[in-house]
């Protein structure tokens, strides 16, 4: 296999979902046999719709694929598997009570009469394990291995299907610092083989350490693709991490009050072993935005489950409002004043079939304007919607169509007037403008920006660098569960210092985090 | 045409095909099996309109499926699979038994009291299951189907032992007290007054279901828990008091039906009107103001199955034979699916023509 | 009391007691297939019902054991061809699609029981057949122990050895371990090109013949005819085996077990002066403290699987 000739292209690939989101834009990207190439980007980028398309998961509204030079249509995994792509997923793909030998098995079963050859099943896993020199025990079960170990059947599930090129998506997101040395080096032997690997990550200092070339994405476009040994971290940060247009988000200055939410060492584990969080520690005051930015899956879900009741914690303290709430269950936090904008809004944000109406007043059900003696106040409910309607501008036909009827951008609107509309002192708002067109986008914004000059604290949770910078009045860094930086004053951000942050390349020192917490 | 039509004329659509293959059903069934399916047919669907008695043999067999229905309404409003109507329904039928035997209370005084105490034992048995469910997330389908065995054996056994007549070959329980009876409302029919606690119930619940803060709370349960417990409700108490409920209901259900149409408890097992109210509970769409309609529909059926297998050679069955495919049909989620994507699709087109024609800056949907 | 006891432990119990499970350990181990593949058959009581009828009708219509056996078994598939296309491709809740099935089956088989026979009630007016008692050789013999494992009806035998074959299938063939990997993780099997539905839609027919041979013995082995509603449950009893079990053949064995001691325990206990209706609750109340137990035990391996 020469070394320059080209393993993969996907030329000119635009993807568009029904529900008009470009996830791709007329991305090329092109891999040569026996190289390490990083794919870079942020979530929502669109290097996981291309992977999809790549795998046969997803179909490109426009562009060719080729493979070894020829152009080819790969419509299922399986036909993706034929031609010799493998694909490890984030979340892995493997059944839990069954062993390593038959995961990796699974549907090209060795046989014996009717039953399952067992010897040979052994023998080609412990052949592969040897030719990849990847050491696991076939008759090992999955649920008893660590996450490396999964990762290894699920890398070697696609060697043995004839993967000459594998796609590893955010593989270091969940192994411990050992792993992931192991996994390199376990990489670096496959390329010597002559195998091609593409890497998906956004950690710079991994993708430096492993890789040959780089090609980056944003926004759905290519950003270009450079060689790593000719390229400084800096650089792949700025040009990964960028407003394409500064925002113009007019904000009034903050007049920030006394301390709404205080987290001291806050602590939580995965099931797995692994830290979501690793003891943080921040304070925030009424009358400000207080922004976390980051790139998703740093711990800051973790963090809004732990401010809203929804998650546990193993350790640390939580005051809201001045009140512990470490006893205190979903409603009770809510009655302190907490609102929530949760981040996937069909799972936890909305009853999709039931009205407008029923879910604007769904956590009002304790106001007395609303319910009186056990009986929903309907003329009282129905004025109060219609105005929620006009004010937030919701397109519905009427209060009463179901709520899965309307665009994402609508839904979210509910969300919003729903939660916003309780007039509630903090509100913990994760990726608020998430699948929201323009407009709606424009318009919770401003009443984020309302809801804080009225005195209240916004908690933004956001992994768009346009929103977290033009929002946040403070804002804090979480890197792999951990604060690496913390700004009191946004506005004096720059934009290529956060994207460091984020990628964990830099980190602030100890004294400039700590004012994270000063009251 | 928007999406609110489109899903009421596909859910309408939808209904009267299936009612369609039901008639066809019957026909195919009686044509193949009957010596006389002429006399069948007519027996079948005509039959329960020819005389005022018949016709109220519609509503008599219609009355205790509402009940029924409308606790199973509840119940998987709820989000649940809970079968335990049939039980309660069978303990309200002994509760008011007892009642209706050995308590002397004054006429209009002594059924109330004696439906009452039906409806509490209906929400006793109820709330087993509800518990288990509660405690231990046991799941709710089997433990009820038991318990409703249970259910069965205990009140024969209560009937058996301590209310029997003695002078009767077959199980029969003491005679009830006059006083204990429901009315007959209707001369020539024995339509009696439990219809309109049934009918009543109907509106109760539909009230309860829409515009009370706990009929709210269960709707939100059953839509989404995640979301419910977003917003703080307590999902595992909404959920056993809908089983709490839809027990109470269904307990009062039995006690009608007993002091209305019956003068001893002559049961050996379970009517099993609980399972019929599934059906008529999917026919009304979960809507407890619809459930008059499904339930007069499946008691003229039952009523018509009744008539042809004492006039003709077709027996009775059949009702069920039809109620099961019914059941698979309106269960069905996906029937008639590709037709309601297509339509909210094209709609979904034309409107963007429209906007684009017009320069609007609506949403579109 | 003790002469309960000594009862129980006679040899008259123990033999009666493997009988009286054989009708719930085969719709049980169809029960764990179904719910490998991560189907949870509620359907199982009407599958039993058709085939204890059509069991019967056939061995009367074809004049023969084996054309009778057949037809049973081809009905008991067709319904659950039936309840499978409707719950996996037009997406029926299996929760009405069970229900729908067992109501379908009750109606269907009195009303085929009357055109046939002119009676509503059981069977006994048409010659059925049924399936044959074997005395195994040597066995047979032996005392005490002779006489609890042989004399048994042929199904079940079959019934045990079913225990095995189930075994096998599910966790020695290929099938059996794509069946698994759909019931636990279907995407892990999507995207190794396994079809779901396939394998969903063949766990449950496989499951029908299980349940089939089940009904079969019910009015071919345990009676000799057909009676209305004859079931009695046990369809949901064998479900509740089935997770007692935790899924596995074995597992499931034994719980049939557990729970055929309380039926079996029903026959006698009316010797003492116990209401009979007591009795008869028995094993209905036995599943729901089983399934009870079982629900308590999972949960205390979640805390205890969280803590560590």
């Amino acid at each position: 296999m020469e070394k320059t000739a080209e393993a993969l292209r996907l030329q000119n690939i635009t993807k568009v979902y029904p529900n008009g989101v470009i996830a791709n834009n007329g991305v090329t990207f092109s891999v040569n046999y026996g190289e390490i190439h990083a794919l870079s980007g942020e979530n929502g980028a669109g290097k996981t719709t291309l992977m999809k398309i790549l795998f046969g998961e997803e179909e490109a509204t426009d562009g060719e694929i080729y493979i070894d030079g020829e152009k080819v249509r790969i419509t299922s995994p399986l036909m993706a598997i034929k031609m010799g792509i493998g694909l490890v997923h984030q979340h892995f793909m493997l059944v839990p009570s069954l062993t390593v030998a038959e995961n990796m098995v699974l549907g090209i079963e060795p046989r014996h009469g009717l039953s399952i050859d067992v010897d040979e099943t052994e023998r080609l896993v412990k052949e592969a394990s040897q030719k990849f020199n990847f050491s696991i025990d076939p008759n090992k079960k999955i649920r008893d291995l660590t996450v490396g170990q999964k990762q290894k059947v699920e890398i070697l599930k696609a060697l043995i299907r004839g993967a000459k090129i594998l796609i590893l998506d955010e593989p270091t997101a969940v192994l411990t610092p050992q792993e992931t040395k192991e996994l390199f080096i376990e990489l670096k032997v496959l390329k010597e083989k002559g195998y091609t690997i593409i890497f998906i990550s956004h950690k710079l200092n991994e993708v430096k350490e492993l890789c040959d070339r780089i090609t980056i994405i944003r926004h759905g476009r290519t950003m270009g693709v450079y060689n790593l040994s000719e390229i400084s971290e800096q650089e792949i940060s700025r040009l990964m991490v960028g407003r394409d247009v500064a925002l113009e988000i007019i904000k009034k200055p903050p007049k920030p009050g006394k301390a709404s939410i205080k987290v001291r060492d806050l602590k939580v584990i995965e099931e797995s072993g692994k830290y979501s969080l690793k003891g943080i520690s921040l304070t925030a005051h009424y009358g400000e935005i207080f922004g976390v930015a980051g790139v998703e899956g740093n711990g800051q879900l973790q963090l809004a489950e732990a401010l809203t009741g929804l998650g546990s914690y193993q350790s640390g303290t939580i005051e809201l409002d001045g009140k512990e709430i470490s006893r205190f269950s979903i409603g009770d936090i809510r009655s302190i004043g907490v609102s929530h904008i949760p981040e996937d809004r069909m799972i936890s944000g909305v009853a999709p079939h039931l009205s407008v109406a029923e879910n604007v007043i769904a956590d009002k059900l304790n106001f007395e304007r609303f319910v009186k003696n056990g009986f929903l106040r309907s003329q009282s409910i129905r004025k109060f919607v219609i105005d929620i309607i006009k004010r937030y501008k919701i397109a519905c036909q009427s209060p009463d169509v179901s709520v899965d009827s309307l665009s994402g951008g609508n839904i979210q609107k509910v969300v919003l007037a729903r939660e916003l509309s309780s007039e509630p002192k903090i509100i913990i708002a994760e990726q608020p403008t998430r699948g929201v067109d323009v407009g709606a986008t424009e318009f919770i914004r401003n009443e984020l920006l309302a809801s804080r000059d009225a005195g209240n604290t916004v908690f933004l949770i956001s992994s768009d660098l346009n929103e977290i910078l033009g929002l946040s009045d403070s804002l804090i860094v979480l890197y792999e569960g951990e604060i690496v930086a913390f700004f009191p004053d946004a506005s004096k951000i720059n934009e290529e210092d956060l994207g460091r942050y984020m990628l964990g390349i830099e980190r602030q020192s100890f004294e400039q985090i700590s004012e994270a917490y000063s009251e | 045409m928007n999406n609110k039509r489109i899903n009421l004329l596909v859910d309408t659509v939808r209904m009267i095909l299936i009612i369609a293959i039901a008639v066809a059903l019957v026909f195919l069934i009686v044509f193949l099996t009957s010596k006389d399916p002429l006399n069948a047919i007519y027996s079948f669907f005509i039959g329960p309109f020819t005389s005022v008695r018949r016709i109220g043999n519609i509503v008599e067999a219609a009355s205790p499926l509402m009940f029924t229905a409308l606790a199973v309404i509840i119940i998987f409003r709820s989000g649940l699979f809970s079968m335990i109507s049939e039980g309660s329904f069978f303990i309200g039928i002994l509760g008011a038994m007892i009642i209706g035997i050995s308590c002397p209370l004054p006429a209009v005084i002594h059924p109330i009291v004696a439906i009452l105490v039906a409806g509490l034992c209906g929400a006793v048995v109820a709330s087993i299951p509800a518990a288990l469910k509660m405690k231990w997330d046991v799941s709710e389908v089997v433990t009820s189907i038991m318990l409703n065995y249970v259910v069965q054996f205990f009140a024969i056994y209560m009937v058996s032992y301590h209310f029997r007549e003695t002078q009767s070959s077959s199980l029969a329980s003491l005679l009830l007290r006059d006083t204990s009876k429901l009315s007959v409302l209707i001369k020539g029919t024995r339509v009696h007054s439990g219809i309109i606690i049934a009918f009543a119930l109907c509106i109760i619940c539909y009230i309860f279901l829409q515009h009370t803060r706990l009929g709210f709370k269960i709707r939100i349960v059953g839509d989404n828990a995640y979301f419910a417990k977003n917003i703080g409700i307590n999902v595992r108490t909404i959920m056993f008091l809908a089983q709490i409920f839809a027990g109470f209901i269904a307990g009062v259900g039995g006690g009608a039906e007993l002091l209305g149409m019956y003068t001893r408890f002559k049961w050996t097992a379970t009517p099993g009107y609980g399972w019929t109210g599934i059906v008529v509970a999917l026919l009304a769409r979960r809507n407890p103001i619809l459930v008059p309609l499904g339930a007069l529909f499946i008691g003229y059926m039952n009523v018509g199955a009744d008539i042809m297998s004492r006039s003709s050679d077709v027996s009775r069955e059949v009702v069920y034979i039809i109620q099961g495919v019914m059941m698979l049909l309106i269960a069905s989620e996906s029937l008639l699916q590709d037709w309601r994507q297509s339509l909210i699709v094209k709609e979904a087109k034309k409107e963007e023509m429209q906007h684009l024609e017009t320069g609007n800056e609506k949403e579109i949907i | 009391m003790s002469s309960l006891l000594s009862y129980i432990l006679s040899a008259d119990f123990l033999y009666m007691w493997i009988r009286v499970a054989t009708p719930i350990l085969f719709p049980a181990l169809g029960a764990v297939i179904c719910e490998r593949a991560g189907v949870v058959n509620l359907g199982l009581e009407g599958i039993m019902l058709i085939s204890a009828l059509f069991g019967v009708l056939g061995s009367y219509f074809f004049d023969g054991l084996i054309p009778g056996m057949l037809v049973g078994i081809l009905a008991s598939v067709v319904i659950s061809c039936i309840f499978a296309y409707f719950h996996l491709v037009l997406h029926a809740d299996n929760v009405l699609c069970g229900t729908a099935i067992n109501t379908l089956a009750s109606g269907l088989t009195v009303f085929l029981l009357e055109l046939v026979t002119g009676e509503k009630g059981t069977s006994a007016s048409v010659k059925s057949y049924s399936f044959p008692t074997v005395n195994l050789p040597y066995i047979q013999d032996i005392p005490v122990v002779g006489h609890i494992l042989s004399g048994h009806n042929l199904l079940t035998y079959l019934a045990i050895v079913a225990v095995f074959l189930v075994w096998f299938f599910v966790y020695k063939t290929p099938v059996g371990l794509r069946i698994r990997a759909v019931g636990e993780n279907p995407n892990a099997a999507s995207s190794v090109g396994i079809s779901v539905i396939k394998m969903r839609f063949l766990a449950i027919i496989l499951c029908g013949v299980l349940a089939g041979f089940g009904g079969m013995y019910l009015s071919m082995g345990y009676l000799s005819m057909f009676t209305r509603d004859m079931t009695a449950g046990r369809g949901f009893i064998a479900l509740a085996a089935c997770a007692m079990g935790h899924a596995t053949p074995v597992g499931a064995f034994l719980s049939a077990l557990v729970f055929a001691f309380f039926d079996g325990l029903s026959n006698i206990l009316q010797v003492l002066r116990m209401p009979a209706e007591f009795v008869q609750m028995l094993p209905y109340v036995a599943t729901i403290l089983g399934l009870t137990l079982f629900s308590i035990q999972q949960g205390m391996q979640k805390k205890h699987k969280n803590q560590s």
